[in-house]
């Protein structure tokens, strides 16, 4: 089971990731922002599209890595269910694992438009794991 | 939202004093119980805005308001370059001009009820919705600019439409000053396949008839006759636009250090409007409006050939496309002072009262058609822009319900089949390619669209003219 959740939003939806590493968290947002357009395990982790980002600041290169997310959903049409995450400094490295959209099998609820600014958190929790969170428009 | 710190002007316009960094007043126009319905987010917003360098007369927050990212969603806030003024990409929003343009048909109610359920079916297949979808053309590089710069009227000139269409289209389809140079390349890969896409979420094209007429005259000028169809169209700039809206997100959030600007959150991620960045955002964001004018109208000649094979006798004729997602140029009076600003509305539409020089010759006597769309299920408005909004909000309106639960609750709440099953026992045909999205989207989901008109109309910001009431209802 993932560590990921949702949270309420007025308009848009917030996703939230937690992990032992900064890298897991990253990864499991991944995964709720999948949750946002589909249920992550109707989509088959059967081909990795390589992401890399670079920005200096942590929460930014966190809105980044979303956004990559996003950019590989619409211009190759697919969704991602598993997503192994390397970050190190101001870079980060990833495989998004996925298969092209099937609207009758995904039944896409909503496209994701970007990550924003709004909740925009990277951080270590007082018990050690880590959190990266924003709100999504959709 | 609390009452705390409100003071109430009437019964539908509330003023928070400047306090700390705000520089003008928030102005909240709402009824009581929409005031209390707000989240407390809303107010946090908008006096955020109103601390932002340049905002001339006050931060506005329409009937419709709710918790955005950056500035409220139903929020209006005018900029002054002249006084360090700063441009928003927030303050637009990622869906850059999305708005509504609705089209009459020449036919009544009864013409399409006779063969709703293939009009419905031929819409479905004929106009590209939701996650996944392609449009049918795709464009070269060149075609593109031609396209970002050209808007409406480049869709007109390649035959999707007519030259009437633009003169009822704001701007005339056309927005000055783009910069397609401005747009990135993932910008234009986001585009590439999905010109003349409707898109998911709240975006929908609608078949609706007139249920009920306001104001007579202005609704035969609009063309608007109790029993007889109509068809609105809402969408925006696609993927360009939400790319755009990335784009200049993240590199004003970056920059916004260098211009010594204090942020109260960095979600409010600003440029001065005379910096190159703000420049090129404003280039970039008139590309964008563009693409949406352009995608627009392409669904609507879309829209065209499906009444053509099944409605013969339509004549599918513009009444008004208007954007609720923007930033424009605009000169308003200030303290006495006519002032060239820029003007953002999110979640807000403009609202020119009667004789503005930008409304259409024969529309001018009776303001601006204000397009206001409901959720599925729900009526629609149109509304007119009053003189009395130039002074209380720069001209500007509501644009829609506004949700009043998260999509996460919605689907709770209700399921897709069991939704599309009641609406069709009302006579109200859904076609969507997910379930979950038409759960998401559910009618109970958004506040009471009348009550936010009506608050609308009696704080004097708009006239109603009609309402429409769905009859097909198309979605992503």
């Amino acid at each position: 089971m993932g560590d990921w959740e949702h949270f309420a939003h007025g308009a848009d939806i917030g996703i939230r990731g937690r992990g032992a590493t900064l890298d897991e968290a990253f990864a499991q947002a991944g995964t709720a922002l999948t949750a946002v357009v589909t249920d992550p395990a109707w989509v088959r982790p059967a081909e990795a599209v390589r992401i890399e980002c670079r920005v200096a600041d942590p929460e930014l290169l966190f809105c980044e890595w979303l956004n990559s997310i996003v950019f590989n959903m619409a211009t190759r049409r697919m969704l991602f269910s598993r997503f192994d995450v390397r970050l190190s400094g101001d870079r980060l490295e990833a495989e998004a694992w996925g298969e092209p959209v099937d609207v009758p099998r995904h039944a896409p609820a909503v496209e994701v438009k970007g990550a924003t600014l709004t909740e925009l958190a990277v951080r270590q929790e007082p018990d050690g794991r880590w959190l990266a969170q924003c709100v999504l428009d959709v | 939202m609390d009452l705390q710190g409100l003071r109430r002007e009437s019964d539908y316009r509330w003023v928070i004093e400047p306090e700390g960094r705000m520089r003008v007043p928030a102005v909240l126009y709402a009824d009581e119980a929409l005031i209390r319905d707000m989240d407390e987010k809303v107010r946090q917003q908008i006096c955020n805005v109103a601390a932002l360098p340049g905002i001339v007369g006050a931060a506005y927050a329409m009937p419709d308001a709710h918790w955005g990212y950056g500035f409220p969603i139903g929020g209006v806030a005018a900029f002054d370059a002249e006084q360090g003024g700063v441009v928003s990409a927030g303050g637009v929003g990622f869906d850059i001009s999305c708005g509504v343009r609705t089209l009459l048909t020449g036919c009544t109610r009864e013409d399409i009820v006779a063969v709703q359920e293939q009009l419905a079916h031929e819409l479905s297949r004929a106009i590209p919705a939701g996650v996944g979808s392609t449009g049918r053309l795709h464009l070269s590089h060149d075609e593109m600019d031609a396209m970002l710069t050209g808007g409406a009227r480049w869709a007109v000139v390649r035959g999707y439409g007519t030259e009437a269409d633009l003169e009822h289209i704001e701007e005339r389809g056309c927005i000055a000053h783009a910069k397609p140079a401005a747009i990135s390349q993932r910008a234009r890969q986001r585009q590439r396949d999905e010109m003349g896409t409707l898109g998911s979420g709240n975006h929908y094209l609608e078949v609706q008839w007139v249920a009920e007429v306001f104001e007579p005259s202005a609704a035969a000028a609009f063309g608007l006759e109790r029993g007889h169809a109509v068809v609105s169209i809402h969408c925006g700039s696609r993927g360009l636009g939400h790319q755009v809206g990335t784009d200049y997100l993240r590199d004003m959030a970056l920059e916004a250090p260098s211009f010594g600007i204090h942020l109260p959150d960095r979600e409010l991620a600003c440029a001065p409007l005379r910096s190159d960045l703000g420049q090129r955002y404003l280039g970039a964001m008139r590309a964008a409006v563009n693409c949406a004018l352009a995608n627009r109208q392409i669904l609507t000649h879309l829209c065209r050939e499906s009444f053509r094979r099944i409605v013969p006798r339509a004549d599918l004729r513009l009444l008004y496309d208007v954007s609720h997602n923007i930033c424009k140029e605009e000169e308003h009076e200030i303290a006495g002072r006519l002032c060239r600003l820029h003007v953002h509305r999110k979640g807000a539409t403009r609202a020119f009262g009667p004789d503005h020089p930008d409304v259409p010759d024969s529309l001018r006597a009776f303001g601006q058609p204000v397009l206001i769309g409901g959720s599925m299920g729900t009526a629609s408005y149109v509304l007119a822009g009053a003189a009395t909004g130039e002074s209380l909000s720069l001209s500007s309106a509501c644009h829609g319900a506004g949700r009043s639960m998260s999509r996460h609750q919605a689907t709770r709440q209700w399921h897709g089949r069991q939704l599309v099953d009641e609406l069709a026992a009302r006579g109200i045909l859904i076609r969507s390619p997910s379930l979950r999205g038409v759960a998401e989207e559910a009618p109970g989901a958004y506040k009471d669209v009348e009550r936010v008109v009506d608050v609308a109309e009696r704080a004097g910001l708009a006239r109603k003219v009609a309402r429409l009431e769905p009859l097909i209802c198309v979605k992503g």
